[in-house]
């Protein structure tokens, strides 16, 4: 925990980003990212759209590789893993997608049961259990025969939920999991996050960017912006932040802006200014 | 160097497209090397066999669907050929080798390539947007996260209904048009076109006829799934994305079908098949 992250005693992070750069089409979405994610702890990426949040997360989970820098899972490089490298350690984590990205031609059932049908040696009947016992964790027991297109947004979140804990992974990763559903919903998901870190005590790494679901379920937060992460620290410490004055520090305010959802500020002010004017007038200026 | 900046653009933008072409190519390779890795995988490792579900929902998918469609267009097949052929023949009082004409044709060539072009569509083009919204909704992506590679549990099952359905398709295509002209002579054509039809065409058919049509019809079945599944995984950016792998999916599964089926027929006619 981050607690003990100055004792001698530290914990190894379980998660490492080194220093990423990652380019689109020549275009740096992430330039220079580093994080640090310890044992059993959540931690909240924040950061506004297309900021580049799922593409960190991607390249953590080894489905994008970075341009330079690297990324280490459990101590070990992800770049210089071999596919039955990776493979193995894809077994050792689940993912939420943003969308749920349930497999649309099975029902919610077989969705939870492929995973452990694939990846172990129970027989039938165990794996049956198994998957009623994940989507009681999920509250979908009753809807274990629907189709995913029979489904509300929250349920498939849900299910995808359901899916990524089959194989009782060791992190499990949100992309966005309480976007897009209502308050009560999104509050349920928020729920179920904090119970899959404080049951099943896993490691989770969160993208969001709603504010009242970060501030509920983070231990550590951290702020991605313009391609670099500008900020991490406790939720404390993120708390005190968004409750404080302006500091006159640019980053600084940026952040709380963020938090706060203020519509005036440096994120505001930095988008008045970058060629607004020079569209306007024709590439002029002033 | 003296060339014009506008020659040596059309220079880099030929060898841009040529590059792209190979790479094109190379990925679909990589992709069929790949799904015959895994089905001799699932051969030696129980564990990894295919699935006799997802192959048959296949099959019916793409054969079940485009039986009435391949037989009706491969009856037309018929009744063109055996009108076409009897003005030319008359003259000569050869109208009675309409049997044996029909019976080259649709065996060799017209059975196998009608069917890959309407198959283009039913399995190549539906192949292509299913893939290509499942990229889209991350399903992809979600099946590698869990260690479970797209080209076993999608490609594999896809092309080998494709390839298999395909050759059944073109088994029937082939009688369709020989039915097709049948019929044809009957209603419109002189008696000596269809008395003896049937054994006119049997004589004059070899066992390698048939063969070489069914070679070329499963070549044809492994073109169009392999463009359909290489187009649809390599989506990107939402439906517009899916629409276009569609449209390129038939686009390069016509042309590869004409140009493989024009390679084969040199080669066949080079050793006399
Ligand atoms: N495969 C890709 N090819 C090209 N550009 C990409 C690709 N993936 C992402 N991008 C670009 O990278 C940027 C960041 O995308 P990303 O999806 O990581 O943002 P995000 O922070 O998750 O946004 P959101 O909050 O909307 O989910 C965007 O501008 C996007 O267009
Ligand atoms: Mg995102």
């Amino acid at each position: 925990m981050p607690e003990n992250v100055t004792d001698h005693a530290a914990p190894q992070p379980v998660i490492r980003v080194l220093d990423v750069v990652k380019r689109f089409g020549g275009l740096a979405v992430l330039d220079g990212v580093s994080l640090e994610v310890y044992p059993g702890e959540t931690m909240v990426i924040m950061g506004g759209s297309g900021c580049g949040k799922s593409t960190l997360l991607r390249l953590m989970i080894g489905s994008l590789f970075p341009d330079e820098g690297h990324v280490q899972m459990f101590g070990r490089n992800l770049d210089e893993l071999d596919d039955a490298g990776l493979d193995a350690l894809r077994l050792r984590f689940g993912i939420l997608f943003q969308s749920g990205a349930l497999f649309n031609s099975m029902s919610l059932g077989e969705n939870v049961a492929l995973p452990l049908a694939e990846h172990t040696d129970l027989d039938r009947e165990t794996i049956e259990i198994m998957v009623k016992i994940k989507l009681e964790q999920v509250g979908l027991r009753e809807a274990a025969e629907r189709m995913p297109a029979q489904l509300s947004g929250g349920m498939k979140k849900r299910a995808g939920l359901a899916r990524a804990i089959a194989l009782d992974p060791e992190i499990l990763f949100y992309d966005e999991p309480s976007a897009g559903l209502d308050p009560v919903t999104s509050a349920e998901i928020d729920q179920l996050i904090m119970d899959m870190a404080g049951k099943l005590g896993v490691t989770s790494v969160v993208v969001t960017h709603e504010m009242d679901s970060a501030f509920r379920i983070a231990d550590r937060m951290a702020m991605l912006d313009a391609g670099r992460i500008i900020k991490v620290g406790r939720r404390s410490e993120f708390e005190a932040l968004r409750d404080c004055p302006l500091t006159g520090d640019e980053e600084t305010d940026l952040v709380r802006q963020f938090l706060r959802g203020d519509s005036e500020g440096p994120i505001t002010a930095r988008r008045l200014s970058t060629g607004y004017e020079r569209d306007i007038l024709g590439g002029a200026g002033f | 160097m003296n060339r014009r900046p506008g020659q040596r653009n059309l220079v880099a933008a030929v060898g841009a497209r040529a590059l792209g072409g190979i790479a094109y190519l190379g990925g679909m390779a990589l992709m069929l090397a790949q799904a015959g890795r895994w089905l001799l995988r699932g051969i030696a490792n129980p564990k990894l066999r295919l699935r006799r579900g997802p192959l048959a929902l296949q099959m019916v998918r793409v054969g079940v669907r485009s039986v009435g469609i391949v037989s009706l267009v491969q009856v037309f097949i018929g009744v063109i050929l055996a009108l076409q052929m009897a003005r030319p023949l008359e003259p000569w009082g050869q109208v009675d080798k309409i049997a044996n004409i029909i019976g080259v044709a649709g065996f060799r060539m017209l059975g196998p390539i009608i069917t890959a072009v309407v198959l283009s569509g039913f399995a190549g083009a539906s192949i292509a947007a299913e893939l290509g919204t499942m990229v889209v909704a991350e399903e992809i992506e979600a099946l590698e996260a869990q260690a479970l590679s797209p080209v076993r549990f999608l490609v594999v099952p896809r092309v080998l209904a494709t390839f298999l359905m395909m050759m059944l398709l073109t088994i029937i295509a082939d009688w369709m048009i020989a039915l097709g002209g049948y019929l044809t002579s009957l209603a419109v054509l002189k008696p000596q076109v269809y008395i003896g039809y049937w054994e006119r065409m049997r004589d004059q058919l070899r066992v390698r006829d048939f063969v070489s049509g069914l070679i070329m019809a499963g070549v044809f079945g492994l073109l169009v799934s392999l463009i359909g599944c290489y187009e649809g995984l390599r989506v990107r950016g939402g439906a517009e994305g899916v629409g276009r792998a569609t449209t390129m999916t038939v686009v390069y599964s016509i042309v590869g079908i004409i140009v493989a089926a024009c390679i084969f027929t040199v080669i066949f006619y080079v050793y006399r098949f």
